[in-house]
């Protein structure tokens, strides 16, 4: 297992350090045009929703960037095994590596936007609270659920090339869904708690954008992620147990 | 000191070919010149059968050579080998280490450094950190790389890239050795060299399995040739029974 992650820490970090190739600087593209973006829909949302930008946009700015990871982790797991398939057809080695270096490769480039919080906290002059600490258990929480989601999606997705297509677009629908860009309280209770209560999602942006917002994740947010997480790694074994051996005859 | 050995039981390797129209296929069961077989499973979908009823062991010490026409299951042969592929039925067993010099230039990174790539593709051979720190000298000097091993490979010539390639591959010792065709890299000067290193590592390895296409080689390194034919073994014997027969 340490030579799987060590393996999957260097490719990961290989594939960032693509990124950065020839390019003053890098990844952090991508974070300027999500500061961008933020400051945009900030403004234009916050005139929407009627919310003052002191709470909307460390709101917007925290949500956008973590689910942004968590969306970009689950779409591009799904070609996990099919763009590694050279490795695959030369390498014995676990297809864990391929799966940890998809989604360590993500939690590297979030990493880069993830410094755009902190600065709009600082500009909104928003305090950030103790239970900042709790991102990090949460973060853990979240990555052990992806990490199955990537295991699952991955291996189907090498036998059925459509389903990488069909996930984006699942995506799409969940960014709109999810209370990303609106504040879960803008729903009425009992809607509320169909419409989020039963999004996956929900629980798991929770987790990791809460403890930004000077909140304590629910209960229910974490029950139901480690019953996810639970339920998914079984799945997961169960899924690699009767088709792991197949993946090499199907990239 | 533990003992190499690999035994095949009644191996089969299929593959499902997923965008082939199986009602394009005339017959249930078609032989074509090159290839394996193609077949039709009961639900109608294209298999490519590349290894069928394989029943063979190779014991410590053998250098068997495996011959065959294009498509005769030679690479998929040696892939079950090296543990990538699993058989569709029968049981594969391989008892030792294996490394594979198939595609010596597999995960190399045009955009990084040779620098880099020598610790990317020790990595992939399965050294650790600390190991490729070791041979990292010996790696840069064997190449003749000189300053060049902190440019780009993408600057490199394909026979610079080929030594490179070829310096860190060949580092490792494992107890069973595959291989695609001998491998000959770089100029004159390298060429000696680069067979000296190839030989000392076949000769540290317990078992060595190379498909070729070439008879001088094939005699003068194998003990065992196997002449596959279909995905099947057509002959299986000793090196200059099997090529005597093979190349008359």
């Amino acid at each position: 297992m340490n030579k799987t992650l060590s393996l999957s820490l260097m490719l990961s970090w290989q594939d960032v350090k693509q990124a950065y190739r020839r390019s003053a600087i890098g990844p952090f593209w991508i974070t300027a045009s999500m500061a961008v973006q933020i400051a945009a829909m900030g403004v234009v949302f916050g005139i929407i929703f009627k919310t003052p930008l002191y709470d909307y946009l460390p709101f917007l700015a925290s949500s956008i960037i973590l689910f942004g990871m968590i969306s970009s982790i689950i779409t591009e797991g799904c070609m996990a095994f099919i763009s590694a398939e050279a490795m695959i057809k030369q390498l014995n080695v676990s297809m864990f590596v391929h799966v940890f270096r998809v989604v360590l490769k993500n939690v590297i480039n979030s990493a880069h936007n993830l410094v755009l919080i902190p600065l709009v906290f600082l500009v909104m002059w928003h305090p950030i609270g103790w239970q900042v600490v709790l991102f990090i258990p949460g973060l853990m929480l979240v990555l052990l659920n992806l990490t199955w989601i990537v295991v699952v999606l991955g291996t189907i997705s090498s036998r059925f090339r459509d389903l990488p297509q069909v996930v984006a677009a699942f995506m799409t629908i969940a960014y709109f869904v999810t209370p990303v860009m609106w504040q879960p309280k803008l729903v009425p209770g009992d809607i509320a708690h169909l419409l989020l209560g039963l999004n996956p999602f929900y629980h798991l942006l929770q987790l990791l954008r809460l403890p930004f917002l000077s909140t304590v994740p629910t209960l229910e947010n974490w029950l139901v992620s480690l019953t996810m997480a639970a339920i998914g790694w079984l799945l997961a074994i169960q899924v690699l147990k009767r088709f792991g051996k197949k993946i090499a005859y199907w990239v | 000191m533990t003992v190499a050995q690999i035994t095949f039981d009644n191996v089969d390797i299929e593959f499902p070919i997923f965008n082939a129209n199986g009602r394009s296929l005339t017959s249930r069961l078609l032989e074509v010149a090159t290839g394996g077989r193609l077949d039709k499973d009961p639900g109608g979908r294209v298999m490519v059968r590349a290894l069928q009823g394989l029943t063979f062991s190779i014991e410590d010490g053998e250098r068997v050579g495996l011959l065959g026409h294009n498509g005769a299951g030679k690479s998929s042969l040696l892939r079950v080998l090296s543990g990538v592929y699993s058989p569709h039925s029968g049981t594969a067993s391989v008892v030792g280490e294996v490394a594979s010099l198939i595609d010596i230039g597999m995960g190399i990174n045009p955009e990084a450094t040779g620098k880099e790539n020598i610790f990317i593709r020790g990595a992939l051979l399965g050294l650790t950190k600390a190991e490729i720190q070791h041979w990292y000298q010996d790696i840069v000097e064997f190449s003749e790389l000189g300053d060049f091993i902190e440019m780009p490979v993408r600057t490199y010539s394909s026979g610079m890239h080929l030594r490179l390639a070829f310096a860190v591959s060949t580092v490792i010792r494992p107890e069973i050795l595959l291989m695609d065709e001998w491998l000959s890299v770089g100029d004159e000067g390298f060429k000696q060299k680069a067979e000296d290193r190839l030989t000392s590592l076949v000769d540290s390895s317990k078992i060595l399995v190379i498909a070729s296409h070439s008879r001088d080689m094939v005699e003068k390194i194998c003990t065992r040739v196997i002449w596959l034919e279909h995905g099947q073994v057509k002959m299986d014997g000793p090196a200059k029974q099997v090529t005597e027969a093979y190349f008359a």
